[in-house]
């Protein structure tokens, strides 16, 4: 019974906290709603400061500490993206410069002590789904319906089955990738935490270091630089 | 000792689990041979350091993904217990 007694002690689990009858249905508000909560209101209170500090700035006088850090952010956001997507850059900044800092913001919030929010299907799936309709919306407007179907009938009709599960594993491959790497961090860090919970002092900051911050920001660069190109590929040459 | 079948259905899927996790081998030999690559080419171009060591990092996050599948097929089968 020793195996799992330690096993036990190990806990990465979502909790709820409280629930509540809706239709018929019992929902739960669970820990992934609070670190959701706390990862947002950081965001909204780092925007409305930026905000302050970008429109109060003088064009004379010399730029603060502040106003130097967003500037090099959004700077280093524009790059990536026009780099990217060339021209059809400027109609997507808004949304991948929002998803980036977000993904950034709930991996790296493990470093809080919550968990992150990332490590819940429920929050990685909905961001893949917005991938695929952005792909679909993209790929009618600009190659209109009769594009459409010659690329699902690509190179024969007799393929187009293939490729119909080629478009559909598109969102579940890419929210499954950040659910499971930021996963693995998580029960990572719960069994260092809960096997050695005597001896784990101090020494853990380089693991933290690994799984939530190199991690995190390879996955959401991973992330982003996914759904740009299939962004990109969808509009195509037009 | 008695074993009931929960208890044997328990200890078959923690036999799948482990068997799950050998999925691990081919992102770890995939992951290898992208490094190994890069090395080289920074040894022909050490000009293009940075640019060769961001396109392999991206490289092995993606290729990392299958190995990512068998650790959540391991986890499915010890923490959420589809069988017993």
């Amino acid at each position: 019974m020793n195996g799992v007694f330690l096993a036990s002690d190990v806990d990465f689990m979502i909790k709820g906290l409280f629930s509540y009858q809706i239709f018929g249905q019992t929902v739960w508000i669970t820990t992934t709603h609070v670190s959701l909560l706390i990862v947002f209101l950081l965001f909204v209170i780092f925007a409305l400061f930026a905000r302050h500090a970008i429109v109060n700035a003088d064009p004379y006088a010399e730029p603060g500490t502040f106003q130097n850090i967003v500037e090099l952010m959004v700077e280093m956001l524009d790059n990536m993206i026009t780099g990217v997507m060339g021209k059809n850059a400027t109609k997507f900044l808004g949304y991948i410069s929002t998803l980036f800092a977000f993904i950034l913001i709930s991996n790296i919030s493990g470093l809080l002590g919550l968990r992150p929010p990332t490590a819940d299907y429920g929050v990685t799936f909905p961001l893949g789904l917005i991938t695929f309709s952005l792909i679909f919306y993209n790929k009618i407007k600009h190659q209109g319906v009769g594009g459409f179907l010659k690329g699902l009938c690509d190179p024969w009709p007799i393929w187009a089955p293939i490729n119909i599960i080629g478009d559909i594993a598109v969102p579940i491959s890419i929210s499954l990738r950040l659910f499971a790497n930021v996963l693995s961090g998580t029960v990572m860090m719960a069994l260092v935490y809960g096997l050695l919970y005597k001896i784990a002092w101090g020494w853990p900051g380089f693991l933290h270091i690994y799984f939530d911050l190199f991690s995190g920001a390879i996955q959401t660069y991973v992330f982003c630089m996914l759904t740009m190109t299939y962004i990109t590929d969808a509009i195509g040459d037009s | 000792m008695n074993i009931s079948g929960q208890d044997f259905i328990f200890g078959c899927s923690a036999i799948g689990a482990g068997l799950a996790v050998i999925a691990g081998i081919g992102p770890g030999v995939g992951q290898g041979i992208a490094a190994g690559h890069a090395a080289s080419a920074v040894g022909r171009n050490p000009g293009a350091k940075s640019d060769v060591t961001s396109t392999m990092l991206l490289g092995q996050a993606v290729a990392e993904t299958t190995g990512l599948y068998g650790l959540l097929i391991a986890m499915l089968l010890l923490f959420v217990k589809p069988f017993t």
